[in-house]
């Protein structure tokens, strides 16, 4: 595969390595500024830019089989560059498909909260924020500088920790350099990970961890051709830049919808 | 106390009456009023939506009453374009409705966005990609139309006429009204199918999807379709309730009829195009994306297969052979029963392509969400209805919204009364054809 200009980041979260430790939502939280309130029981007002699923094939024991499964935005590339669920509809141009990078962004200071990106979001990535933020005392001395935290009343969602990038190309500046390296933009989740289920990178990029561990088709708007790789709702054209890896054939069903007689496992019970 | 102001030839309740009404129904209005600052200052925390549902009870509400608000719109491409004349007796309250319904609508966004203040960014950052940025120009355009069309009926009012000024204002609106009605009807096409673009683009909810011609799905053509066919009826229902209230024969059955009857047409046409959707959404567009028709029906009984059969079988099917049909359309009790199913009907739609959408999980390892709205959604919901009961009393008191008022309802005049109304007010008043938007 060539190596384009345009980056493409993306990330390859393996399924067998996952154990829902929740590191991950953690460090997402706190490296953004993710807003919480005391009580965070009813997960439908819950923001986590990252939420851990958990998925069992439904068998009784001994067959029963569990999978923890992390998802993020997915950053939808859709069926052309841009046309991602969430970036064509929104009316304000408030959340936007960035070419240079594949990530799509949220630009909370212009979003109306029409909440439109929500009802498109077909990976419910998307958050409301139903009250303004309230920290507990003294919290607001360690929110991250780097993230604005957001107002009520705007929808927010994962960044693929879009100030690394920004940080990580000041810094590449400042050298005099013009590309960044692979391991100079890491997102949170993917180095609090302790079981180093989560890669981060250039999907674009043949060297990049990512790209080697998926093989993205590029005729095939980036389908992995890595058999135990997959991705979330391939089917609806969304076109993901999230990518899944399991050796576990009723995990990789999970990740679509199958007719009766193309699935030969039953449908996956969420459970968390 | 305000004789002076109410239109020659007919017959209001005394005023306190009409006070003690107004009083009732304001406090109604008030309570929305108190439901929406609420929302405004606190926040949509004061609501039931969560993050499954961001679209809820406002967006339907919204949806629906544009739809059965399409009566001003269409009524109006029948009068003044395609010159069907009949329809002069109802033309003024189908814009009245109108002009209610698309007000509401406006109010109803402003409340449902998260940051108010900003509202205006979906004009200035717009997205023309998008189809709520459609909605927005579109719907705001419209208003202004049905403000303008409404003006002139303000303008007939006996006190407000004698002004040279608004006479001559209201009488030349009223010459180019054929421009507006026109603009509005162009302008309806796209605000009611762009509202069923609003769902039929989301490609990544399956029950929404439709494919379509170029970039408008199906239910672009649908929505405006429905719209056109069932906002006559809203109009014939509303029409109805006002004369059962007021026990006074309003408008000619001629108007009501000829509504009816091409309203039937629409409904039935509409039904079997929607028919033909659902059939190949179901059969072609669904499988494709892994699922069944009956995935999205077979989770709880409240959105259950009864849902799609009430509302294209018992409202949509039914109305329209009452309609089309001479006996049925003829038959006071079948002309009621018809026009409720129909708006019924479009209500339902709206609701499954709002409240549905957001029920059904997509992800295999999620679950079906249901929700009740909260006191202050229902309120909030509830207050344009107040507002529009209020805005149709005030205006069927004091302006001459059915030009037939005076001659279905004759009433016999004391002599000094009788003196009063002969005297003319303004020579100009004999130019005057009877009130017309």
């Amino acid at each position: 595969m060539k190596h384009k200009n345009a980056k493409k980041y993306g990330m390859v979260i393996d399924l067998d390595k996952c154990t829902g430790c929740g590191s991950c939502m953690v460090a997402c939280m706190a490296e953004n500024n993710v807003p919480f309130r005391k009580d965070e029981s009813n997960k439908v007002l819950s923001i986590t830019w990252l939420r851990v699923y958990q998925l069992t094939n439904g068998k009784p024991f001994p067959n029963t089989d569990i999978c923890y499964l992390p998802r993020p935005c997915m950053h939808c590339e859709g069926q052309h560059e841009g046309h991602s669920p969430c970036v064509s509809v929104c009316p304000a141009v408030a959340t936007d498909y960035n070419t240079e990078t594949g990530i799509v962004s949220q630009i909370y200071t212009r979003c109306f909260g029409c909440r439109y990106c929500m009802a498109s979001c077909p990976y419910h990535a998307r958050y409301f924020n139903w009250w303004d933020p309230v920290w507990p005392d003294g919290m607001e001395k360690y929110l991250s500088p780097n993230v604005s935290p957001r107002m009520r009343g705007v929808v927010e969602k994962c960044s693929f920790c879009f100030h690394r990038y920004q940080l990580a190309k000041e810094k590449a500046f400042k050298e005099g350099r013009r590309e960044i390296k692979e391991d100079e933009y890491q997102t949170a989740c993917t180095q609090a990970c302790p079981a180093g289920a989560i890669t981060f990178g250039d999907l674009n990029n043949p060297n990049h961890a990512v790209s080697r561990m998926v093989k993205p088709d590029p005729k095939h708007h980036g389908r992995p051709t890595n058999p135990n790789a997959f991705r979330l709702l391939e089917r609806l054209g969304t076109n993901p830049k999230v990518y899944y890896l399991s050796s576990r054939e009723w995990v990789r069903r999970a990740g679509d919808n199958y007719l009766e007689n193309e699935a030969k496992y039953k449908k996956t019970v969420h459970q968390g | 106390m305000d004789s002076a102001l109410i239109p020659r030839g007919v017959k209001r309740c005394p005023f306190p009456q009409f006070i003690l009404f107004i009083a009732i129904v304001g406090a109604v209005l008030l309570w929305g009023v108190y439901a929406m600052l609420l929302c405004w200052f606190k926040g949509l925390n004061q609501t039931n939506m969560n993050d499954f549902y961001g679209f809820a009870l406002w967006i339907w509400a919204d949806l629906a009453v544009i739809a059965v608000g399409g009566g001003a719109f269409f009524t109006g491409l029948l009068r003044y374009i395609f010159g069907k004349d009949d329809l002069k007796n109802i033309i003024n309250y189908a814009v009245l409705i109108g002009f209610i319904c698309y007000s509401s609508a406006l109010l109803i966004l402003a409340i449902d966005i998260g940051q108010p203040l900003r509202g205006w960014f979906i004009f200035w950052h717009a997205n023309v990609h998008s189809m709520l940025t459609e909605v927005a120009f579109c719907l705001s355009c419209y208003f202004g139309v049905l403000t303008i069309e409404y003006i002139p009926l303000v303008l007939e009012n006996r006190q407000i006429n004698k002004v040279p000024f608004f006479h001559h204002l209201g009488h030349n609106m009223h010459e180019i009204m054929a421009v507006f009605a026109a603009t509005g009807a162009f302008l309806s096409f796209f605000h009611q199918g762009s509202l069923g673009g609003v769902a039929g683009v989301l490609y990544g909810r399956p029950f929404a999807y439709r494919e379509g011609l170029f970039i408008w799905p199906w239910t672009f053509f649908l929505f405006t379709w429905s719209a056109a066919a069932c906002g006559p009826c809203f109009t014939i229902l509303v029409t109805k309730i006002t004369e059962t209230v007021t026990r006074k024969k309003l408008v000619k059955d001629t108007a009501i009829q000829l509504l009816a009857k091409i309203s039937g047409w629409m409904i039935l046409t509409y039904s079997i195009a929607k028919t033909a959707d659902t059939w190949y959404w179901a059969t072609v567009t669904v499988p494709s994306l892994g699922q069944t028709l009956m995935d999205f029906y077979s989770n709880n009984p409240f959105y259950g297969i009864w849902i799609l059969i009430l509302e294209i079988a018992i409202c949509g099917f039914i109305p329209a052979f009452i309609l089309i049909t001479k006996k049925g359309r003829k038959n006071s009790a079948a002309l009621w029963i018809a026009v409720f199913l129909a708006v019924t009907g479009v209500c339902i739609n709206r609701w499954v392509m709002v409240l549905q959408i957001m029920a059904i999980p997509v992800l295999t390892f999620e679950n079906w969400v249901l929700y009740l709205p909260s006191w202050q959604e229902i309120a909030t919901t509830i207050l344009p209805l107040a507002y529009g009961v209020i805005l149709i009393a005030i205006s069927y008191r004091y302006l001459p919204v059915f030009p037939n008022e005076p001659e279905l309802n004759p009433i016999e005049t004391l002599p000094a009364e009788e003196e009063e109304a002969v005297e003319p007010s303004v020579e100009l008043e004999q130019e005057l054809k009877p009130a017309e938007a």
